[in-house]
């Protein structure tokens, strides 16, 4: 059940950092409804990524609050991508963008998995990620299609978050036995089917995706190399259970 | 969460009236002595709308700057269970912001100069946001017991005279009542947790107690100006009123998990039937409203950086075909 949990890992720590960036934005956004559509965006992040690692517990891995909160930076397999800061909305938009219709792609292929725990579980977040996607598409077009300064503001973060971007379909150790057994489609051909999905939008909202001859994905997330930026994060969201692991909270 | 809002003691009732026609004023007052709610279309008095922008503005600006100290404890939260109840309790008083915005603006201030009077001081939020929430179990007797007092201001407006905000209370306070068994969950856990967990706890609640008496507004011994705002239902329960039933509701409950309230002379009063306290530092209440609390410029200051820094979105969204429009209800 390597391979399994190798994919298991990746999807859940994805999940567990980005939905604490998403988290984030409550009390900041640039409108009230932004804050208010960002958290319930992190609650569904994390309540999936809780939900991958419950597998992993049933698998024989920690229990999920351990597994999530005990570990250091360097045993996390999330892409780099997820654990670079909000900064401003442009670069979050594009993010949420980018990885939102990522996570729906890979979930809708899930749901057909032959690991049914995995399945079972895809086909239920599959229907919530419906409306993470078509938040991410209005606001990529309305601030692509905005005025001068958020063209601008938007391209720039495309060209900026492209090859992190491109960083999420590194493959694993055990991406030929995923494959193989039908629990997954692979990286490669996600990553293509998710360019043909993207490609269009983009274009719609008047921006251009960087040269293909630019394109250098950043690896390394999935082998646990990061940023200085999750060390911080995981600092922060253990800070309080690390207090007294054993405890109840 | 919420807090009281703070009105100007200094404003007499006769300046409130001055230039109002005495018939329309009449059928007003009768109006609301019969229970009718007023709607934004209806004849009202220039003060009456005054105040009611003021009260609910602030109530608004409470909300999301309440969610700044409560905010930070989010990706902080220990586990899954807390971060997601965390999570979907701050978003809940943001929107709560939101809907408090919206029935002030049927009185025909824009939600755009509510906030920037919020981030230039001009307008006031609750005092209790002026404090930092240094511990995780700042944010669990915050939820608690802040939410608990605001649940107590929040009933008892619902009752009040302007429909809107009436409708918008209802439904806060259906969220609150879980914010308050959110709170109350948390702090029992933490009081009948380890060593560890009982010191923050009571440490936390230490901290907070002076805020959470301040937390109703100054005594009516010393605010005596509300009776006309009584008359029209804009306030519809003293602040002394409002504090004793927060002490009987919850001093027990706070004894009961065995922790101990800063006040050596809190007691219920057997002959008055009423409890008896340390009256609060009101100079200090004054000091900290008028920004010289722990946190009123941290605060503003991140208040006026999300402002500035999510201007450009704000722009990018406008349309020149497109024009303001006051919410109707």
């Amino acid at each position: 059940m390597e391979h399994i949990k190798e994919l298991l890992y990746k999807m859940a720590d994805d999940l567990l950092v980005i939905g604490h960036r998403n988290s984030e934005w409550t009390g900041l956004g640039p409108i009230l409804e932004e804050d208010i559509a960002f958290s319930s965006m992190a609650q569904d992040k994390i309540g999936h990524s809780q939900a991958l690692f419950q597998i992993l517990h049933e698998l024989g891995e920690p229990e999920p609050d351990t597994n999530a909160f005990m570990r250091e930076a360097k045993q996390f397999h999330n892409a780099q991508f997820l654990e670079l800061q909000n900064d401003d909305y442009d670069f979050s938009t594009i993010r949420h963008f980018l990885f939102d219709h990522a996570d729906q792609l890979r979930f809708d292929n899930l749901a057909n998995s032959s690991y049914e725990p995995l399945a079972k579980v895809a086909r239920k977040i599959k229907g919530e990620l419906k409306y993470h996607v078509f938040h991410a598409d209005i606001w990529l077009n309305k601030l692509g299609n905005g005025n001068e300064e958020s063209h601008a503001r938007m391209q720039t973060a495309l060209n900026n978050a492209w090859n992190y971007a491109l960083g999420m379909f590194e493959k694993g150790d055990y991406e030929a036995q995923l494959i193989a057994d039908n629990t997954f489609e692979g990286e490669q051909s996600l990553q293509n089917r998710w360019l043909a999905v993207i490609t269009p939008i983009i274009e719609k909202a008047n921006l251009k995706i960087p040269a293909e001859k630019d394109w250098e994905p950043v690896l390394g997330g999935r082998k646990g190399y990061h940023t200085e930026n999750l060390d911080q994060l995981v600092n922060e969201m253990s800070e309080v259970f690390r207090i007294e692991p054993g405890a109840e909270w | 969460m919420y807090g009281n809002a703070y009105i100007d003691p200094n404003e007499k009732a006769n300046a409130m009236l001055a230039g109002e026609d005495p018939i329309k004023l009449a059928e007003f007052e009768a109006r609301i002595a019969r229970g009718e709610k007023i709607e934004p279309k209806d004849w009202m008095p220039k003060e009456y709308r005054k105040q009611l922008i003021r009260m609910i503005e602030q109530h608004g600006h409470s909300e999301i700057i309440g969610a700044l100290p409560e905010g930070t404890w989010i990706t902080r939260a220990p586990g899954f269970k807390r971060k997601l109840a965390l999570m979907a309790k701050v978003q809940d008083e943001v929107g709560h912001a939101q809907l408090l915005y919206s029935a002030a603006e049927t009185l025909g201030k824009s939600r755009e100069d509510m906030i920037n009077d919020l981030i230039t001081g001009k307008s006031k939020y609750s005092n209790v946001f002026n404090y930092p929430a240094y511990t995780w179990a700042d944010a669990c007797i915050i939820a608690w017991l802040i939410d608990a007092g605001a649940i107590i201001n929040q009933v008892a407006n619902a009752k009040g005279s302007y429909g809107p905000y009436c409708r918008a209370l209802d439904r806060i306070c259906t969220e609150e009542s879980f914010h308050l068994k959110y709170g109350h969950d948390n702090v029992v856990t933490l009081a009948t947790g380890t060593p560890i967990q009982r010191k923050m706890v009571q440490e936390a609640l230490t901290r907070w107690w002076p805020p959470i008496m301040h937390f109703f507004g100054p005594s009516d011994k010393i605010s005596s100006h509300t009776e006309i705002l009584m008359r029209w239902k804009v306030k519809m329960a003293s602040n002394d009123d409002m504090r004793q039933q927060f002490l009987n509701m919850y001093v027990p409950k706070i004894w009961d998990l065995g922790l101990v309230i800063p006040d050596a002379n809190l007691k219920k009063n057997e002959e008055t039937g009423k409890w008896d306290y340390t009256e609060p530092d009101w100079d200090e209440f004054k000091r900290v409203i008028n920004g010289g609390g722990p946190c009123n410029a941290e605060r503003l200051a991140v208040r006026r950086m999300a402002e500035e820094k999510g201007r450009w979105v704000r722009a990018a969204l406008l349309r020149k075909d497109e024009k303001y429009v006051t919410p109707l209800a």
